[in-house]
């Protein structure tokens, strides 16, 4: 589905990525981990379309595509779809006429009918219930005022109801709960498909016990050092990320 | 003498005004002809040509004939008065309470309360039009709430431009809400096509004696052909307090002055105002809080949305007098250029003289925020789309705060044909979570 070759970003002219290599099938959750300054958000943000981000060298190919040659809506069309690590406030916009609109312009770039007002409503009213978001999170401003917690499930929300075939999730972890966190996790869960992938961005192994991954990569300054199984994951959580640095040393 | 000084004179000659207003036309002619034409060497006019008005002939405005405008009307149970071109429409208006008379029909009372308080705080020798207005007055409607009484229902003032040759008229309103009173006043400015192209002055005057409540409404929502001045003017007595709102969307001259004086401790303004100039049209916004006394406070939040060739201008001054201490006055001016040929002249006016008081003020002008455009891009919308759908949230802040939800229910669906947005509007799930 996503295959990432020799990846090199820069991010005002400073290198960020430098030969970030990554193969992902349908079906299969990739968790990346590493340290701060590691590059996990660029990777994220290249993904999606970020202007600031320019990339020197390498190729990313999606289904096929080129990629890194769409604009950032035509990517979200295509099925790239980012849980932003902070995700914005946008006052005066509300979240249901956000949501409504949004899933509109994914229907029509799949070639499927525009739900209906009320039709809609219900399927956001049910989706919001799962996650735990009380409905009357969909009346206000985007993500205006949310709690961290509330910002990130509504990150899954969007999520859901965009029903995107590659899911980068970008420290969707970080500031929430133990409780919060099952239910993001049950949500992705539930999201789970043969012709889906993950591509789970954390800091915490704690993700990984309620979703569990196929392959967990390293990455330290901008390139993967170490691919494995969910017990380097462990691993990592015990003994850090020295050790490793030392191994590529 | 600049020809439409001429022009607004020879009208008042035409006119056969009631006797008692006698005194007033003539000191507002007086002012008239002897204050200097607007320039740009004259502060309050910098930024604002007046070209529009000097270009035009006008006509005497005279009654029409109309049929299905009354849609246009916000949909309010209310005590309402329609003038048309100037000049009272009884068929569109309905019965009056005793509180609310026109000047034409006021009781020796009634006149001698006109006569005292007309232009006690909208001074004819400080603003020209102003004096124009009381050059050219004949009617206008008063309204006087008794202490500890409240007005049942909304106050609805319409001003519909309707004329087949530019005219000229003059609108005047006084508000007197007595001690603990409330009522709640919407002046409402429309044209029936985008033909109209006739001046109108504007003047209101709000008088809030001790602890009354005063929720007022202007707004212009005309085509752009039009010329306007207007302005309101408040005060403010003992813990009293004025929630104000007003729009304008734009036309070939658009000018209002909102003078507020706080004149007893603990009065609370809070004035609220949108403008959203498009093609070559002109918004201008003046604000003058004044603050005589201790413990008020002032929150004043305007904001604009400039496409096109427009231009804009806001003023907001804050005069803080030396026994003003405890004042909270806060103002924030937030303008979006949605073009490079967009202009904007704000400038926020601090005179503190007190020194124990907490004064905030702000003006900004920028773009659409690039990060929250590229966050709806990845949800799948182009970048035209995100970017019409801040510039609507970026307005739509303010629309929900307005306090009468039938004007706010009016308002969006008019914003969003404004923004381009109709479609979204009418599909848009908020309606259905309403009817939830």
């Amino acid at each position: 589905m996503l295959s990432i070759d020799k990846l090199h970003v820069k991010v005002t002219d400073k290198d960020i990525l430098k030969g970030f290599t990554m193969d992902v099938k349908g079906g299969e959750v990739h968790a990346i981990m590493g340290p701060n300054g590691a590059g996990k958000s660029t990777l994220g943000s290249v993904l999606a379309g970020r202007e600031a981000f320019e990339v020197t060298s390498g190729s990313v190919t999606f289904q096929g595509e080129d990629l890194l040659a769409l604009e950032v809506d035509e990517r979200a069309h295509k099925g790239v779809f980012l849980a932003f690590q902070y995700p914005v406030e946008i006052p005066g916009v509300s979240n249901m006429e956000f949501l409504k609109v949004s899933v509109d312009a994914m229907r029509q770039h799949r070639g499927l009918p525009a739900y209906s007002s009320m039709d809609f409503l219900k399927l956001a009213r049910a989706t919001s219930a799962e996650l735990e978001l009380d409905p009357s999170f969909l009346k206000r401003g985007v993500n205006e005022g949310f709690s961290g917690g509330e910002k990130k499930r509504n990150e899954i929300l969007q999520m859901k109801l965009l029903e995107p075939s590659l899911c980068v999730l970008d420290e969707t972890d970080s500031g929430l709960d133990i409780d919060a966190l099952q239910t993001v996790a049950a949500g992705v869960n539930a999201m789970r498909s043969p012709d889906r992938a993950f591509i789970i961005i954390t800091h915490y192994q704690r993700l990984l016990d309620f979703i569990e991954p196929d392959f967990v990569h390293v990455l330290l300054d901008g390139k993967i050092v170490k691919t494995g199984d969910k017990q380097l994951a462990k691993d990592l959580e015990t003994k850090g990320y020295g050790w490793l640095e030392e191994e590529v040393a | 003498m600049s020809d439409f000084k001429q022009q607004v004179l020879a009208l008042a000659a035409r006119q056969e005004p009631p006797v008692w207003l006698q005194d007033v036309r003539a000191r507002g002619a007086e002012y008239w002809s002897s204050l200097p034409w607007p320039n740009r060497r004259i502060e309050p006019w910098k930024y604002t040509p007046v070209s529009a008005l000097e270009q035009q002939t006008f006509t005497d405005s005279k009654p029409v004939a109309l049929s299905d405008w009354e849609d246009k009307l916000i949909p309010l149970d209310a005590y309402r008065l329609v003038f048309v071109n100037g000049i009272f429409a009884p068929q569109y208006s309905t019965e009056l309470p005793a509180q609310v008379v026109r000047f034409a029909d006021a009781s020796a009372e009634q006149m001698t309360f006109i006569q005292t308080n007309l232009g006690r705080l909208a001074s004819s020798a400080e603003h020209l039009f102003v004096a124009m207005n009381e050059a050219t007055i004949t009617d206008g409607v008063l309204l006087q709430v008794a202490d500890n009484t409240r007005l049942d229902k909304p106050l609805y003032v319409v001003h519909l431009g309707a004329e087949v040759q530019p005219s000229l008229a003059s609108a005047r309103l006084l508000v007197h809400i007595g001690r603990s009173a409330q009522a709640e006043v919407i002046e409402h400015y429309l044209t029936r096509d985008a033909e109209q192209a006739g001046f109108l002055s504007s003047q209101s005057e709000l008088i809030l004696e001790e602890n009354a409540h005063l929720y007022h409404y202007r707004l212009h929502l005309e085509d752009e052909k039009v010329t306007r001045v207007g302005g309101v003017f408040t005060e403010l007595l003992r813990s009293s307090e004025l929630r104000a709102f007003t729009l304008s969307k734009g036309a070939a001259l658009l000018r209002n002055d909102y003078v507020i004086f706080h004149r007893g401790e603990g009065a609370h303004a809070d004035l609220q105002g949108l403008y959203l100039p498009r093609n070559r049209q002109l918004v201008d916004y003046h604000t003058n809080v004044q603050h005589c006394v201790p413990h008020c406070t002032t929150n004043e939040v305007f904001r604009g949305i400039i496409g096109d060739s427009a231009k804009a201008v806001f003023n907001g001054r804050i005069h803080i007098h030396p026994d003003a201490q405890k004042t909270l006055a806060e103002l924030s001016n937030k303008n979006l250029l949605t073009s490079n040929r967009a202009e904007i002249d704000t400038k926020p006016e601090l005179e503190i003289y007190a020194d124990d008081v907490r004064c905030a003020h702000g003006a900004t002008v920028a773009q659409i925020d690039d990060e929250a455009l590229y966050y709806l891009q990845t949800r799948g919308l182009n970048r035209e789309q995100a970017h019409t759908i801040l510039s609507f949230g970026f307005i739509n802040e303010l629309i929900e705060q307005v306090s009468n939800p039938l004007v706010a229910k009016y308002l969006l669906p008019q914003l969003a044909t404004q923004f381009d947005l109709d479609e979204w509007y009418t599909s848009s799930a908020e309606n259905a979570l309403e009817k939830l």
